[in-house]
């Protein structure tokens, strides 16, 4: 099937739409102005947002959130796709699936009003150990989706082969169809890195004063005024998360090459 | 070698509203190519997967040199399975798929019997090698080394040339029954092919919707059937009138038949030629039809022309319970 | 066999028992109770919170987050379902073209909200660009307007419309289309007659995901849109905040959620697995 005339200039349109917005934010990063005209080249801005210790603060913060987050995310969802796997468990794939379709907003105030109801009988706060427990709950979901979706092409007679061979359960598991399902927790892990570093919503609900995430800080910028170190912090970020996001890719397409 | 090292006692396997495997019992003898034959769905796959312990029976026993082995899980019986697909693991190379097992077990000395292994079934220098890397027929030889390096008391094989191409399958059928007699180690083998079954094994049992039909050695079993469906099953079977002849065994002449010969006349209703010999189709008078071979060099018939048609009494299979 | 798969299941299942079904619980629980007079919640169970929905204020919201969600699903298909079209007609280039729509979908979805606000303000891109060119004289009031909110939806749910019919497209079979022009349609005639009836399942998974998402949204109306764009999930979010009535928010959140879940699972079957 060829493309007709229109269409490869329709879809350019739209790929437009959907890259300048990004591409131009970026070249005003480098704006020697802090108006949006441009007057020369200018690192000011990353200099400026290197230089703020609130950003510094919060970006030590919600790199520690994510990469716990996408740790225990991706030992619960690994472990719960090869479970559901073995078996499929009604109540927890429905579960999961909800997980997914419910509203950022809806799952942030059920989460505050968890801790809150919790705090009245227990001493403790909200802080990091909170939206670390938001993040690992929201993101499982995402990692048993994809890992569930390599685990369906697999062949159970593989483990079969393994326990015949004199492998237990637990070895079958760790040695045969763990070492194939690597680069599909890889990107899952990946993935979620994104979504839990990226995730404002739930967090800024569950946070605590220890706890400001970046996205919490952008978004105060954001709300205050024009602020042109935003555009230089954005255009890391968007940079940072689609390298990685391109890694997943990578890692994705070569699985389904073999 | 009378010996039985595997044996099922009433064994059953049940699925809701549908009966698997319906109380089988059989003896394995040590040492032997025993085959496990039947048509899809009868429940042979299901029997070697209960053997293996990757299901559970319903009901019944299985003992291994005598001890009962249903409720060990598959690790723990010394027992070991080449699969249709072969199953060999896609991430370990060919020496890692043979070593798979011996290191579960734990040896220490792995490298000679692992050595051993890739002389006998002639894979050695691909040993770095990984799955998808091999053809079809050494993919099937790596299986059956993982397996045999473990020396099992039983080798079980699950249709183990239905993956090969039908020029290969008849060679690696051969090559099979040799290591097998190299070995020693007794091969419990389940397909659905009858002339794969005949052409290696020492013994058969055929089965149909999930019983025994009936056990023996192949001659024994195709000359001798116990019902019309092994008959059936294992080859051609003229039905003349209640009784049953092979195509082989039944002649068609235009001069007298043989006094001693029992036969029919018949009307030649066609003729078929299958390179080193002809297929003659016949009719009766009532309208039953019956098929002869005939040798290539031999007199050809034409459609519409009378013949005899005959056949020696040691020939007939006779099915009194039926 | 049986105690390996428990212990693989118990500690998704734990977060999301303790993590997200118990708090589901409490929020159905707060929304049957009545407002502390400091914000917390008591007891007397009452419907109360739901009747209020009715009030006009509450359903003038309601209305608003359905007229805004229905908008940008129908802008999304429109643009969504030839840019898929094109995506699945792009034989080799077809991953790069497919990565140019996913990449900028998984980088944040603040910045890329924010990028807007950058492009509309009064001082922003567009209006420093107009007014320099002399197009207008006085700036645009483009950010804090529906159109802003609805422009953000549409940006950052695209993909979830472009993704699941790119998906049909590409399982669609060949020759079903040569069939269709063998027996003499013009390419229009098998875009309408083939193709889209063919995409149907993707066409219905990706509505579904863009209307759901927009129906929910909070970033968007609240950094694009104004006092008077204010969706469903602002006034949540408000009720647990600076308004501090949890039971009201609580049955908000509720309506949400059945409204999600009343489109979802009878749309799930039809959609062929892809929702």
């Amino acid at each position: 099937m060829r493309n007709s005339r229109w269409l490869p200039v329709y879809a350019a349109a739209l790929y437009g739409f959907l890259h300048l917005p990004l591409a131009v934010l970026a070249v005003f990063s480098f704006n020697s102005s802090r108006f949006t005209r441009w007057e020369g080249f200018s690192f000011i801005w990353y200099k400026a947002a290197f230089a703020d210790a609130q950003l510094a603060e919060a970006t030590v913060n919600s790199l520690l959130i994510a990469l716990s987050a996408t740790l225990l995310a991706a030992a619960a969802g690994t472990l719960c796709a090869y479970g559901l796997w073995k078996r499929d468990s009604p109540w927890i794939t429905a579960s999961l699936y909800l997980s997914l379709v419910t509203p950022e907003i809806v799952m942030g105030i059920s989460l505050l009003a968890l801790y809150q109801w919790i705090f009245r009988y227990l001493a403790i706060q909200l802080g990091m150990h909170t939206v670390i427990l938001a993040h690992v709950m929201f993101c499982t979901a995402y990692v048993v989706t994809v890992v569930s979706a390599r685990l369906r092409s697999f062949d159970a007679s593989l483990e079969e082969a393994a326990m015949d061979l004199g492998a237990t359960e637990w070895q079958a598991f760790v040695r045969v169809t763990l070492p194939r399902l690597a680069p599909a927790v890889a990107s899952a892990a990946l993935l979620v890195f994104i979504v839990s570093f990226d995730d404002y919503v739930i967090t800024s609900l569950v946070a605590g004063v220890d706890s400001e995430t970046l996205p919490m800080v952008i978004y105060a910028m954001a709300r205050k005024g024009f602020n042109p170190s935003v555009n230089a912090i954005s255009t890391l970020i968007v940079v940072a998360l689609g390298g990685l996001i391109l890694v997943s890719n990578r890692i994705e397409g070569r699985e389904a090459e073999r | 070698m009378d010996d039985t090292v595997l044996e099922l006692r009433r064994i059953s396997k049940h699925y809701p509203g549908h009966r698997a495997v319906d109380g089988i019992s059989l003896r394995v003898p040590r040492g032997a190519l025993y085959t496990l034959v039947g048509p899809s769905g009868c429940g042979k796959t299901t029997t070697l997967r209960l053997i293996a312990g990757f299901e559970e029976p319903t009901s019944g026993e299985l003992l291994l040199n005598g001890s009962r082995i249903e409720h060990l899980r598959p690790y723990q019986r010394n027992l070991s399975t080449v699969f249709q697909n072969y199953a060999l693991f896609p991430h370990l190379t060919v020496r890692g798929n043979i070593e798979f097992g011996l290191r579960r077990r734990g040896d220490r000395h792995i490298e000679e019997p692992v050595r051993r292994v890739l002389e006998l079934l002639r894979i050695a220098g691909k040993e770095s090698r990984y799955p998808h890397q091999l053809s079809g027929g050494e993919r099937q030889r790596v299986a059956l080394a993982r397996s045999l390096v473990l020396a099992p008391e039983v080798l079980l094989l699950d249709e183990p040339l239905s993956a090969l191409d039908p020029q290969l399958r008849k060679q690696v059928r051969a090559e099979l029954k040799n290591i097998q007699r190299g070995v020693g180690i007794t091969f419990l083998m389940v397909t659905h092919d009858q002339e794969e079954a005949l052409s290696v094994s020492d013994h058969i049992a055929v089965m149909n919707g999930g019983r025994l039909e009936q056990t023996g050695p192949p001659r024994e079993i195709y000359l001798r059937p116990a019902t019309r469906f092994t008959a059936g099953f294992l080859g051609a079977v003229n039905w003349i009138g209640g009784i049953g002849v092979r195509p082989e065994s039944t002649r068609a002449s235009t001069d007298a038949p043989p006094p001693e010969a029992r036969s029919r006349q018949a009307t030649v209703q066609s003729t078929t030629f299958l390179g080193n010999r002809y297929h003659v189709e016949v009719s009766f008078d009532g309208g039953a039809r019956a098929v002869c071979e005939v040798p290539r060099n031999s007199h050809l018939f034409s459609p519409g022309q009378d013949v005899h048609l005959w056949w020696r009494e040691e020939d007939e299979m006779r099915f009194p319970d039926q | 066999m049986n105690r390996l798969r428990i212990w693989c299941l118990t500690p998704a299942g734990a977060l999301l028992g303790g993590l997200f079904l118990i708090p589901l619980g409490i929020t159905l629980a707060y929304s049957l109770m009545t407002r502390g007079p400091y914000g917390g919640v008591f007891s007397p169970f009452t419907w109360e919170n739901y009747s209020r929905l009715a009030d006009p204020l509450y359903a003038a919201i309601l209305w608003r987050s359905a007229l805004y969600a229905v908008t940008a699903t129908t802008i999304c298909l429109f643009m969504g379902f030839p840019l898929a079209l094109f995506i699945a007609r792009s034989g080799r280039r077809r991953n790069l073209y497919l990565s140019l729509v996913i990449v900028p979908f998984w980088t944040s979805f603040l910045v890329r909200t924010y990028a807007w606000m950058f492009l509309l303000r009064d001082t922003g891109l567009i209006n420093s660009m107009l007014l320099a060119a002399g197009v207008i004289h006085q700036p645009l009031t483009l950010l804090y307007t529906p159109f802003a909110v609805i422009l953000g939806l549409v940006y950052g749910y695209l993909p979830f419309m472009v993704l699941p019919i790119f998906a049909t497209l590409e399982r669609l079979d060949k020759s079903l289309v040569e069939a269709s022009a063998d027996l003499g349609a013009a390419p229009r005639a098998t875009l309408r007659h083939v193709i889209i009836p063919l995409a149907r399942p993707g066409i219905m998974a990706g509505s579904i995901l863009v209307f759901i998402s927009s129906l929910g949204a909070y970033l968007t109306p609240d950094l694009l849109g104004g006092g008077k764009t204010i969706m469903i999930g602002n006034l949540v979010q408000n009720q647990f905040t600076s308004a501090r009535d949890w039971p009201f928010g609580a049955a908000l959140s509720l309506i949400l959620m059945l409204v999600v879940m009343g489109m979802l699972l009878p749309l799930r079957r039809q959609s062929g697995g892809m929702l």
